[in-house]
């Protein structure tokens, strides 16, 4: 069962990364007051980005290149929902399809039209002496890449900066109630402003480890709805950023479950594993209806 | 330049480039957009006509199979109406998760989108996999259930008569109908509409909503009727998504997402021809329609703000 059970919970671990980066800065900029529906964009734009960036310049600068490619498309983001208050739902559609969009034009420019070839390495797992060697969950939680390391201190500190600071308070008041966060001395544009570039160079992070460490390559389209996903996993987290990494890793594990039924042997149509992680979401936001807290002012201009 | 050409060649350069390849790819993003105009005029943002348009396709697909012997004046309308009931269903999965559970419908429909996409994946893999088994699609459709074309030696067919039918009809609706008034309170601000206006707005919009699936449902079906006459996973290049910006440049009336159907239609047309004769990715479309929402959003503010200028500068009646 071990055999089985560990690669299950690697796989968990390891798709629920990406995803916990992107559901994290959606939470900053939901906490801020604005839907970012544009996470999907960002996250492509991150994988080209990285992809571009790393071929450049290794690893390292390929995660540079993917933070700044989401950052600069959520910039366009940003600047038609905080600077001239438009839709941001409709905004937001326009800017993943941006995204998806521009990067495919850019892909196929860049390495031709099948757009087919171009592979990297991808970055090695690295297993943390004495903790990875804790049965079942030590080779699922520390022999990771870097990544799942990095998102690990992340959680706890995203955590803290929301609940104990000054400024994570101004952008939950902001998040609550524009004018009166401006009445007590916050400049709520700039706030958003701020939370969507974080969001942006989340998505990107999001778009670059799947690129860096996961899959290696580019392909139209690849971030497959994970933006949208990541909308999903913050109202699951209810707006915390402690349940919203475990929500993400709810959601690895629908991805990774694919593995486990091929490891057991069941054949069933692979696209029932596709389709699985989407059903859940819907399954779940109906179960959780009306226990969630969103935001007062979520969605509003 | 030489792009720029061949976009205008593929889209009005002769009449087969208007009524064969512009009017035909104009049909979708006209269902489309009606479906994306109804469901936003009644504050429902439905994004998920991509989804709703492939569900209509696998159910015409079915039904023209499943009915092949039978005259094309049966075969043709159990196709349309079929489609249009499974993007009704579709679209009523998201309606009642809206409705029951609160389910925010820009995700649900969303998620639909990539649901339907494996279940398109599927059954051209499987149940409705072409005989020989190989190739990822459907057996064509029986001639019978090919749907008729409107004019002589062009590939214009009865789908985009179905698009301007439906605009003429949502257009009454809206304007000069009780229940279209309805329809239009409730997308202005559903509170008041029910406290005031004493209309049942979780009513109104789950119906719209359904109405909505059905025409992107009929999208779906007109494509496999009279444009594939087969079912394979790129059925849809995104003619969903298309719908969105085609109904907002309409800005959500019907009359006008005829018009910004035909310009979308012949941007795609165009950038079919500038793929192939000027080596240009046809992906570049999505940009186009994304930079186009964007204008849209833009204009708007400006043209808010102007009137702001100009209600302020306005000197006040004594």
């Amino acid at each position: 069962m071990e055999a089985i059970l560990v690669p299950f919970l690697e796989a968990a671990v390891r798709t629920a990364t990406p995803l916990a980066f992107a559901a994290l800065g959606e939470l900053v900029a939901e906490r801020a007051g604005v839907i970012n529906l544009g996470l999907e964009g960002a996250i492509i734009a991150g994988c080209l980005g990285a992809l571009v960036a790393s071929g450049l310049g290794g690893p390292l600068i390929g995660f540079g290149g993917g933070m700044a490619a989401g950052i600069a498309i959520t910039a366009v983001f940003a600047l038609f929902v905080v600077n001239l208050r438009t839709d941001q739902i409709i905004a937001g559609t326009a800017v993943s399809m941006l995204g998806l969009g521009l990067t495919g034009t850019l892909y196929r420019g860049l390495y031709g039209a099948s757009g087919a070839g171009l592979a990297i390495s991808t970055i090695a797992p690295v297993a943390i002496p004495g903790l990875s060697a804790i049965p079942l969950l030590g080779p699922a939680l520390f022999r990771q890449t870097v990544p799942t390391y990095v998102l690990y201190a992340l959680v706890p500190l995203l955590w803290w900066w929301l609940r104990g600071t000054h400024a994570g308070l101004a952008l939950r008041a902001t998040g609550e109630n524009q004018e009166a966060a401006e009445a007590a001395g916050a400049a709520p544009r700039r706030i958003r402003w701020g939370a969507l570039l974080v969001a942006g160079a989340m998505g990107g992070l999001c778009g670059a480890t799947l690129v860096l460490a996961q899959v290696g390559t580019f392909s139209e389209g690849m971030s497959a709805g994970r933006g949208f996903i990541a909308i999903a996993i913050v109202v699951l987290g209810r707006w915390s950023a402690l349940g919203t990494a475990l929500a993400a890793l709810v959601f690895g594990a629908a991805f990774a479950l694919q593995y486990l039924f091929q490891a057991l042997g069941w054949s069933l149509p692979y696209q029932l594993f596709i389709a699985l992680p989407y059903v859940l979401t819907l399954a779940l936001l109906a179960l959780l209806r009306g226990r969630a807290t969103a935001p007062a002012g979520l969605g509003r201009a | 330049m030489d792009a720029l050409l061949a976009l205008w060649d593929g889209a009005f350069g002769s009449s087969f480039a208007f009524w064969s390849a512009t009017l035909v790819r104009a049909t979708p993003p006209l269902l489309g957009g009606l479906a994306v105009a109804l469901a936003f005029r009644a504050g429902v943002l439905n994004i998920g006509a991509e989804g709703q348009l492939i569900a209509g396709a696998i159910a015409a697909t079915m039904l023209a199979q499943g009915l092949g012997t039978l005259p094309r004046i049966v075969l043709v309308p159990s196709m349309a109406l079929g489609g249009m009931f499974a993007g009704a269903l579709w679209a009523g999965i998201a309606a009642t998760l809206r409705r029951r559970f609160g389910v925010l419908e820009v995700i649900s429909t969303l998620m639909l989108n990539f649901i339907a996409l494996a279940l398109l994946s599927w059954v051209v893999r499987g149940p409705l996999q072409e005989p020989t088994g190989i190739y990822p699609q459907s057996a064509p459709i029986p001639v019978t259930a090919r749907w008729p074309f409107l004019l002589e030696g062009q590939r214009l067919h009865l789908g985009f008569a179905f698009g301007l039918m439906l605009a003429a009809a949502s257009w009454y609706w809206l304007a000069r109908t009780a229940s279209g008034f309805r329809v239009r309170v409730v997308g202005a601000g559903a509170r008041a509409a029910e406290s005031a206006g004493g209309v049942d707005v979780a009513r109104t919009t789950f119906v719209v909503f359904l109405i909505s699936g059905a025409c992107a449902g009929l999208a779906g079906a007109s494509e496999v009727g009279g444009v594939t006459w087969a079912l394979y996973e790129g059925i849809s290049p995104g003619y969903g998504y298309t719908a969105i910006a085609v109904a907002l440049l309409a800005r959500l009336d019907p009359r006008w997402v005829v018009a910004s159907a035909i310009f979308f239609g012949a941007l795609e047309a165009g950038a079919a021809a500038m793929q192939r004769d000027a080596g240009v990715p046809a992906v570049i479309v999505q940009v186009f329609v994304a930079l186009v929402i964007l204008g849209v959003l833009a204009g708007t503010y400006l043209r808010d703000r102007m009137r702001e200028h100009r209600d302020s500068t306005r000197p006040e009646a004594a």
